[in-house]
């Protein structure tokens, strides 16, 4: 009956429930910073891989997408999560940032956002081609998909891409999003990524923004504004180059 | 007041949505372009304005800051809610695929970081 209740409770404030769940997955991360690696591995890339590694539980737990979200008194990770709260704390981390330091950068940010998407759908096309796809629609949709989990679906459903290339195409741009959220603490200091110049090119080119702002996050969080501003573009480049231009180039190629 | 800054950043992101799904509309696609990215640019403009009258004070400034605050737990429960297990069971090919996209977009960083830096070193070096 005591559980009973307490479930009731976490269920109408599933919300707040998220809130001390995260609280204590961060205080043990800052912790095990300390105690492990003396501070030498960010706790916030501690909390964020413990998070994945919840996700994944929850997922092969319950069979659904939202990862710990879709075990039923966790539900508010889903919220607190979500893109809702996502996109607003993006936002906020903007205030404060000054205006010359976007505008020294803007061009080559800018471009990167280009080269990025580029970049990713032929890297992504071609591994299509080597698992034997043949036909433009499916080659473009793999490689969509290689840019971000929603460029691809997108761009399957605008092409005709059959359902299974269309899944395809969103795991690629889920082994990105989830492996920039890992690998980027890992490897900032090897591709000099401590300076706002660098993290704008940096979201340009991997354009993924759950990844970008989870692996600047884990990084140096001063670097969130620059890397999440060219990042938020990068879907919509995306959804515009990859149906038309490198489709056609695709087909082009293809014979 | 806290809530004006509240309200402050929350109409910014509005308006940043909506002119980014204008945008998107406009070029003819199907998702928003950049309204994230606009919503901060909205912020920093208010934030960076010269005239002294529209300059947020300290509490109202705390009702963002505490957001700003927020970020890295809500990418943690943002981190607890991908479809991780959708991800390592997508095969060799998403894995792969997905792998070298994000191997090569790191290699290009430091390589356009440096591009960018000698332009605008050879500009600097010109003779005025």
């Amino acid at each position: 009956m005591i559980l009973d209740t307490l479930t009731d409770i976490a269920r109408q404030n599933s919300l707040i429930v998220s809130f001390v769940v995260v609280g204590i997955i961060v205080w043990f991360s800052y912790f095990l910073s300390r105690v492990l690696t003396q501070g030498r591995l960010h706790g916030s890339a501690i909390a964020i891989a413990i998070g994945l590694i919840l996700a994944w539980t929850g997922g092969a737990a319950k069979g659904g997408s939202s990862g710990l979200a879709d075990i039923e008194w966790l539900a508010g990770i889903g919220i607190m999560g979500g893109a809702m709260f996502r996109d607003f704390a993006i936002i906020a981390t903007a205030f404060g940032v000054r205006l010359d330091d976007l505008k020294n950068s803007g061009l080559v940010g800018a471009a990167s956002i280009f080269i990025g998407v580029v970049l990713s759908f032929v890297i992504g096309a071609i591994v299509a081609v080597g698992f034997g796809y043949r036909d433009p629609i499916s080659i473009s949709t793999i490689g969509a998909g290689a840019a971000t989990y929603i460029v691809g679906p997108v761009t399957g459903t605008a092409l005709g891409a059959s359902s299974e290339v269309i899944a395809l195409s969103v795991g690629a741009g889920l082994v990105k999003s989830i492996l920039v959220m890992v690998g980027t603490p890992l490897v900032a200091k090897g591709i000099g990524l401590d300076n706002s110049r660098s993290a704008m090119i940096y979201g340009g080119l991997m354009g993924t923004t759950s990844g970008v702002a989870a692996g600047l996050a884990a990084t140096n969080p001063k670097l969130v504004p620059y890397g999440a501003m060219t990042a938020t573009f990068y879907t919509g480049v995306g959804c515009l180059l990859a149906p038309s231009v490198l489709f056609l180039l695709v087909r082009t190629l293809t014979g | 007041m806290v809530i004006y800054g509240v309200a402050i950043l929350s109409l910014s992101m509005l308006a940043g949505l909506f002119i980014g799904d204008l945008l998107g509309i406009a070029i003819g696609v199907k998702a928003n372009v950049g309204g994230v990215g606009i919503a901060m640019l909205i912020l920093i403009l208010l934030d960076n304005n010269p005239r002294k009258k529209l300059q947020l004070s300290p509490i109202t400034a705390r009702g963002i800051t505490f957001w700003s605050a927020m970020y890295i737990p809500i990418v943690v429960a943002m981190a607890a809610k991908q479809n991780v297990y959708a991800a390592l069971a997508g095969g060799p090919l998403a894995l792969l695929a997905g792998t070298l996209a994000v191997a090569g977009s790191f290699v290009l960083i430091p390589l356009m970081t440096k591009l960018g830096d000698e332009k605008r070193r050879l500009k600097e070096e010109e003779p005025e």
